[in-house]
């Protein structure tokens, strides 16, 4: 049976991870149809049929989707998905809304931010914070799996797929978009950056977090905090990276001012090169770290800065 | 209104699990409990509410084993009215879950349904959004803020670029992110109090519920665990071996 994926989007283009989910998705069966449900989504639906491994993509157009109301896109989810065996959607934040209200109108269990696709009915998942492991199987008839992005390789681009433009649902009525409060940036968005600087307590105020900036934006980086330094006001919570905030993955992860929290550690210990910069020459970020600097992260900081190259 | 409050009782976020030798699972045996964290928030909100007149009885939830009383006494002491408690032994999962909730806000009524986004054991983040639609209910989850006025209530939510504000309504499920607000200690008069309050004790057949789990756990495992680096000395000797070694800029 097919695999249906359900794409979050800007209207403009499919998110990255997409192209996760879809790689994902390949590995729990091999007919990958993506949906794109929005308002005037052309463009979003082009963009998922250019991943590579889609064979079909629907395109429903309405009103009621553009803001991705978890009330208004799960009946369409659950009116389409007796024809799948799966719906897969990534574990950012839409999927998480919307993945577990389409598994309770099936009456179906989900599995949560699936790490690993053992068989079609097996997956491998986080629990406790990452501190273990969990394979589980589900009988369901139609399973509704979201994954962890960065853990399955983004599918190709040079993809060709049909788009088939469906109808909508309509509105439910039961909620309304108002508005949004998004941090602007022109850095790469945190959980596909290929390098990441990430922030804690250490630094001691968001007018500090400046230093990072200048970083970051010298490595061409993300930038990430821990959640003690969201909690305590530095930085937006979109920042945090945690248990219950964002995984990332990227090559290079240099934590600064990071004590190292087991809550924090889940979110960033899949990361290929970890350096952590700390005065504290105990702290648990040294346990996971490739590299460690014990010091003064504020005079570590700017001669990093100094010494690595524009990028 | 009555506001429902669903609380978790989970290993306390502050010990290092132990995967059980046979990797059955996690071993919970002699190891501290407590609320999950986000269901404290969950709580204080609730509290926060009545204590502003928007409710007018605050109703703590649990399923789980005779033990869960402890954590609805915890709820209690913090403030919330009287306790549910569904007892089942057996694992339950989230659609379990939100189905036992839904058989009790079926016969409560309340306007409002506050539970924790996410729980520190299983990470499921499933409950509230389950039960949000076997009640047909708006959700309102991830919440940062939340403000309720005519029938319906304000949400801002925290999500991958930020915060996003909806309108829901109400009755409706909201679930809680970390920055809602920050949950009260309970004070020994109030620990005191909350012994004599009432605490209800439901069998999940009783409410009609088959809550067989679902997911069949084949294994429970350690994480891959990563090798342990070495300490640098200089930003120098760091840069020389981050383009060097790791190849990394």
């Amino acid at each position: 049976m097919a695999i249906l994926v359900v794409a979050a989007h800007d209207g403009k283009t499919v998110r990255a991870n997409v192209a996760n989910a879809v790689a994902a998705a390949g590995q729990m069966g091999s007919d990958v149809t993506v949906l794109v449900a929005g308002s005037n989504c052309d463009e979003a639906a082009k963009s998922a049929a250019a991943i590579q491994g889609v064979a079909k993509v629907l395109q429903a157009d309405d009103a009621a989707y553009a803001n991705w109301l978890a009330e208004d896109i799960a009946p369409l989810v659950v009116k389409l998905a007796p024809n799948y065996s799966h719906v897969v959607m990534a574990a950012d934040s839409v999927g998480k809304n919307i993945a577990p209200r389409v598994a309770a109108l099936l009456d179906v269990a989900q599995v949560s931010e699936a790490t690993q696709v053992v068989s079609p009915d097996t997956f491998v998942r986080p629990i406790y914070a990452g501190n273990a492991m969990a394979t589980v199987q589900t009988a369901d008839k139609v399973k509704v799996v979201t994954i962890r992005p960065t853990n399955f390789k983004a599918a190709a681009a040079g993809g060709s797929a049909a788009i088939e433009k469906i109808g909508g649902e309509g509105a439910k009525g039961l909620s309304s978009y108002v508005g949004a409060e998004l941090s602007k940036s022109e850095r790469p968005e945190l959980t596909s950056a290929k390098i990441v600087v990430s922030g804690g307590r250490g630094l001691q105020s968001g007018e500090n977090f400046k230093m990072l900036e200048t970083l970051a934006d010298k490595l061409g980086a993300g930038l990430g905090a821990s959640r003690a330094a969201v909690d305590a006001g530095y930085v937006p919570n979109d920042y945090q990276v945690g248990q219950t905030g964002k995984v990332v993955a990227p090559d290079l992860y240099i934590a600064i001012g990071i004590s190292g929290a087991i809550q924090h550690l889940a979110g960033m210990k899949d990361s290929k090169t970890i350096v952590a910069i700390n005065k504290d020459e105990e702290a648990p970020i040294f346990q996971v770290a490739d590299y460690g600097l014990v010091g003064d992260l504020f005079q570590i900081v700017p001669e990093l800065t100094a010494a690595v190259e524009k990028k | 209104m009555k506001v429902l409050v669903a609380v978790k009782r989970v290993i306390d976020y502050n010990v290092k699990i132990r995967v059980k030798a046979d990797n059955t699972g996690v071993e919970t045996a002699n190891v501290k409990m407590s609320m999950n964290p986000f269901d404290e928030i969950a709580v204080e909100e609730a509290i926060r509410m009545k204590e502003k007149g928007a409710a007018t009885e605050v109703i703590a939830f649990s399923a789980g084993p005779a033990q869960c009383q402890e954590t609805i006494r915890t709820a209690l002491a913090m403030g919330a009215d009287r306790g549910i408690l569904v007892q089942a032994d057996g694992e339950l999962q989230p659609l379990a879950v939100a189905k036992l909730l839904k058989a009790v806000v079926d016969k409560e009524q309340p306007g409002l349904v506050i539970v924790g986004k996410q729980a520190i054991d299983d990470d499921s983040n499933q409950t509230g959004q389950m039960l949000a639609a076997l009640l047909g209910w708006s959700q309102g989850t991830f919440a940062n803020k939340l403000n309720v006025a005519d029938g319906s209530v304000e949400v801002k939510r925290e999500v991958d670029g930020g915060l996003e504000n909806i309108k829901i309504k109400m009755p409706a499920v909201i679930t809680t992110d970390l920055r809602l607000n920050e949950p009260r200690y309970a004070s020994l008069p109030n620990i005191m109090k909350a012994k004599k309050k009432p605490i209800e004790t439901l069998a999940p057949d009783a409410l009609g519920v088959d809550v067989a789990p679902r997911l069949k756990t084949l294994k429970v495992e350690e994480p891959p665990k990563r090798k342990a680096g070495i300490k640098v000395k200089t930003v120098a000797e760091l840069v020389d071996k981050l383009k060097n070694e790791a190849g990394v800029i």
